[in-house]
């Protein structure tokens, strides 16, 4: 197993290195602009000059090579430093990776949206994850059942209402007409377990977003629960089961349900990156500002490092994802074994 | 079968979800606090240094902090902020011979770290900008400065190359401020991308400091003690300054939800604000500029049979454009648009037709070209048949000389543009012209790759569509962006202003004689007479004035909506109602 584990990092390097690069080649040849979105009123002279200040006129493999230093090697070490003390190097001179809209480190930018796409997007599948596993079982074993149809008919509005709009509806109806809920998120909020109000605050403030992907994560795990648990129900181990004269409760969570959990499991392991990915349309919705936000500007400002930094780190999530999904597999079923 | 209880499950389930849904429900909202201002752009600032960024978005965030000597009112009016008074002629302060221009500074003003403010830290600013290594973005407003000299520690001495009729360009206005030179020192040239941290917090006058800056978030300032009239003003002793989402919402949490005290460049159909306005809880608000909706007319051959010589520019008028610049056809495709119903219609009271170019400020405002204000379908189509472009092979497209009247009409993509577009399309198959439509995206449109074929200043295309403007109140260089000397084509790198490639030693002499004139009366009467040029040669087709749009909450107050300055110019001053 360990060796497996082993063998598996390894392989990811070279796969990164080949993603890092693909990106980078395909990002080049976009044609989005750093200065497209500035006012007309700046001369074009003056465009050029910002242009060439900023690195975007140099050579591919020369900004290529600039950034395979400085976030695989530079990077690390800042962060080795911050979280050690120790100095390496010089430091001061070490350059760092640098966003063309702020002209500040992109990693820093990326710590500082972590959090909120951490509290509002990861709260969400976890929420889902809650709900939507109970509701399938149920859902499965007593199919057909009011209970089924009801889960599947909201599973269906989870599926196809896109989440622009039940974010818009939720502000319509909580924010414009109810005033229950913040329609802005507050980025700044500090919570502080011992202050109450602050914690009230920000669950008042993550309720519509976590609410919106909530709805859509739950519709997604819940039927392939259902479905996973429906496949299981009318194996013959079930039966056997049950005519040992085991207790139905027994049964069902023992083990219908744990052998029913292994391609679910997959499904969330497989799913955690996107949680650091954040949600592009509700963060952007409720202004949440975390990294999906943080993409979208980049994308739309032609900021073609922060582009780069971000693609690039959700592939490696990716990867690590996928490990962990393989990884999971092993444990829960004694069949898959690693060699 | 032993009882396996789903029905104690499930309400279990239900009650875990009302329990997670409504006890987060405190109180209707929280107290909002009276002294705190909640400023919400869709567009979210990403640095203060308003050197790096030309954006708006930064301009108008820095001027909480940063300061100008002179800014201009809401009318566009010049007022002193840290100079005494504006130098004029009269009061000796700008030179008979118009190349230099002496500002006096105020001697009680100190930095927020309470340092005092010196001529010093203006010299610095010119210094900073012109640094040839920093990439300035506002460098064009130090143009012909050759010297900036501080005289004495509350005396700035500017010298210009030549005289220079209009010297308020360098340090007036919200794009121009200054920094301080103990916090910039070390930040100039290139080593100004590093200094994050300076970017973010940046020392001034004005009567905010930033508390925190997240880029491309949120901004919070708190009030700055050294200001020049603290503690009587400012009223708010925080602000809250939050970027992100889209227009719509933002209207909404100041029009709707009354979350926000303010929100700026609510570029939305005018309909969908009204009903927002509707609510009581806030009011649009909106101001005119001199931003102006308009049809560009190539005057070169974008033919792509052409290759290289695509919309290239030939002085000998080898390469001009097979039918645009024929009079009857630019003057039958203006006429053929009803410019108020695409106002009444798209723009309500955000937008005004106009037949100019150069539409404000008011005395630089003709009233030569207004009869363009009148669709004239009729009048359109006699003129095309006067002038024997007609349709000769019987497709309903007229033909002069045998090339038909088809015309590629591109824009950046934009509802309200899309919009523009198919009306006007409708109006010109009414004359027997045809049209296709194109929009690219705007990062690409206005981008300035040189490579990318769908950039507006390559103008692959008849006829495009945009909106300009210029800074402050002063046309001057505006004007002269459509000189012979401005056109852009391969040799320049396809830099230059004059898109349309218009080339007339008229013209030229025009904007050469308003670079020597000094009475603005003689100067406002060249800028007409270029702006009329500019459209009774075809060269641009204006279609409407665009205003400025904003609102805020009803309880806000001491709002002065500023086209030709930061709109957040006087915030000083603002309050709330109590």
């Amino acid at each position: 197993m360990s060796k497996f584990i082993i063998r598996r990092l390894l392989t990811a390097i070279p796969t990164l290195l080949v993603i890092s690069f693909v990106v980078f080649a395909i990002l080049e040849l976009s044609p989005a602009d750093p200065v497209g979105n500035l006012p007309l009123t700046i001369p074009p002279e003056v465009r050029a000059q910002i242009r060439e200040k900023m690195g975007a006129d140099d050579p591919f493999m020369v900004k290529y090579v600039k950034w395979v230093n400085q976030f695989m090697i530079n990077e690390p070490l800042n962060i080795l430093e911050e979280t050690t003390g120790i100095s390496i190097g010089n430091s001061e001179e070490r350059l760092r990776y640098i966003s063309w809209q702020t002209r500040s480190p992109i990693i820093d930018l990326v710590i500082q949206r972590l959090p909120q796409t951490l509290w509002v997007v990861g709260t969400s599948y976890l929420l889902a994850i809650l709900i939507a596993v109970p509701i399938g079982v149920i859902s499965a074993y007593k199919q057909y059942s009011i209970f089924d149809q009801v889960g599947t008919f909201l599973a269906m509005i989870g599926f196809s209402v896109p989440t622009f709009f039940t974010g818009l509806l939720f502000i319509i109806i909580f924010s414009v007409n109810l005033k229950w809920f913040p329609s802005v998120y507050d980025t700044t909020h500090k919570v502080s377990i011992s202050d109450i109000d602050s914690v009230i605050f920000q669950l008042r403030q993550m309720f519509m977003p976590t609410a919106v992907l909530a709805l859509f994560f739950t519709a997604q795990m819940s039927r392939f629960t259902r479905s996973s648990m429906l496949e299981n129900l009318n194996q013959d181990y079930v039966r056997t089961a049950r005519s040992k004269g085991l207790s139905e409760k027994y049964v069902v969570l023992k083990h219908v349900l744990r052998n029913s959990l292994i391609p679910v499991v997959t499904l969330i392991a497989l799913g955690i990156p996107g949680i650091f990915q954040g949600a592009i349309i509700t963060e952007q919705i409720f202004r949440v500002n975390g990294l999906g936000q943080l993409l979208i500007i980049a994308i739309q400002g032609g900021d073609l490092p922060t582009v780069q930094t971000l693609t690039f780190i959700f592939a490696v999530l990716i990867v690590f994802g996928n490990i962990a999904a393989d990884i999971a597999y092993a444990i829960l079923d004694p069949r898959v074994v690693y060699n | 079968m032993q009882y396996f209880s789903f029905r104690k499950m499930s309400l279990l389930l239900v009650i875990v979800l009302v329990v997670g849904a409504f006890g987060v429900i405190g109180t209707a909202s929280a107290q909002d606090d009276e002294r705190t201002l909640n400023i919400l752009y869709w567009q979210a600032p990403s640095t203060l240094n308003v050197f790096l960024s030309g954006g708006t978005k930064e301009i108008h965030a820095a001027s909480l902090v940063l300061e100008p000597l002179a800014r201009y009112d809401q009318d566009g009016n010049l007022v002193p902020y840290l100079a005494t008074e504006i130098p004029t002629l009269e009061n000796g302060g700008i030179s008979e011979d118009l190349t230099t221009i002496t500002w006096n500074l105020r001697d009680d003003i100190v930095w927020s770290d309470g340092t005092p403010f010196t001529a010093d830290d203006v010299v610095f600013s010119w210094e900073f900008c012109t640094n040839p290594e920093l990439g300035c973005s506002q460098v064009q407003n130090f143009n012909d400065v050759e010297n900036v000299e501080a005289v004495d520690d509350h005396t700035v001495l500017i010298t210009f190359g030549g005289p220079k009729p209009f010297p308020y360009g360098p340090f007036v206005g919200a794009q121009s401020p200054i920094f301080q030179r103990a916090q910039f020192q070390d930040c100039v040239g290139a080593d100004a991308q590093s200094c994050t941290e300076e970017n973010f917090n940046p020392i001034g006058t004005g009567p905010y400091v930033v508390e925190e800056f997240r880029p491309n978030d949120v901004i919070t300032y708190v009030v700055n003690e050294n200001y020049r009239d603290f503690p009587e003003k400012p009223f708010f002793t925080r602000v809250n300054f939050k970027g992100g989402g889209d227009a719509e919402s933002a209207a909404r949490a100041v029009l709707e939800t009354g979350e926000f005290d303010y929100a700026w460049n609510l570029q939305v159909e005018f309909p969908i604000l009204q009903a927002m306005e509707a609510n009581g809880i806030g009011t649009i608000i909106s101001g005119f500029g001199t931003s102006v909706e308009r049809l560009i007319v190539n005057q070169t051959n974008p033919n792509p049979d052409l290759g290289d010589l695509r919309s290239v520019f030939e002085a000998d008028g080898s390469n001009a454009h097979p039918f645009l610049t024929d009079p009857a056809v630019y003057r039958a495709l203006s006429m053929a648009i009803d410019r108020n119903v695409m106002a009444e219609q798209l723009y309500g009271p955000t937008g005004r037709a106009t037949c100019n170019v150069l539409p404000a400020p008011a005395i630089y405002a003709s009233t030569n070209n207004d009869s363009c204000l009148v669709q004239d379908i009729e009048g359109a189509n006699a003129l095309l048949d006067e002038a024997g472009i007609v349709d000769t092979d019987g497709d309903g497209i007229r033909e002069k000389d045998g090339v038909p009247l088809r015309i590629l009409y591109q824009t950046s993509t934009n509802a309200l543009r899309q919009n523009e577009q198919a009306l006007i399309k409708q109006w010109w198959s009414e004359i027997g012209v045809d049209t296709e439509l194109r929009n690219i995206d705007a990062s690409v449109f206005f981008g300035g790759d040189p490579a990318s074929p769908d950039t507006y200043q390559k103008f692959y295309a008849d006829i495009e569509m945009y909106t300009n403007n210029f800074d402050g109140t002063d046309p001057e260089s505006y004007m002269s962006n459509w000189a012979c000397n401005n056109i852009p084509g391969p040799d320049t790198g396809w830099l230059g202003n004059n898109i349309q490639r218009s080339c007339d030693p008229e013209y030229d002499a025009l904007v050469e004689q308003m670079a020597r004139t000094a009475d603005l009366e003689d100067r406002a009467a060249l800028a007409i007479q270029m702006n009329d040029m500019i459209v009774q040669n075809g060269w641009m087709i204006p279609l409407i004035h665009r205003g400025a749009v904003s609102a805020r909450r009803n309880d806000l107050e001491g709002v002065l909506m500023n086209v030709w300055d930061s709109e957040l110019w006087n915030i000083a001053d603002w309050t709330r109602a109590s």
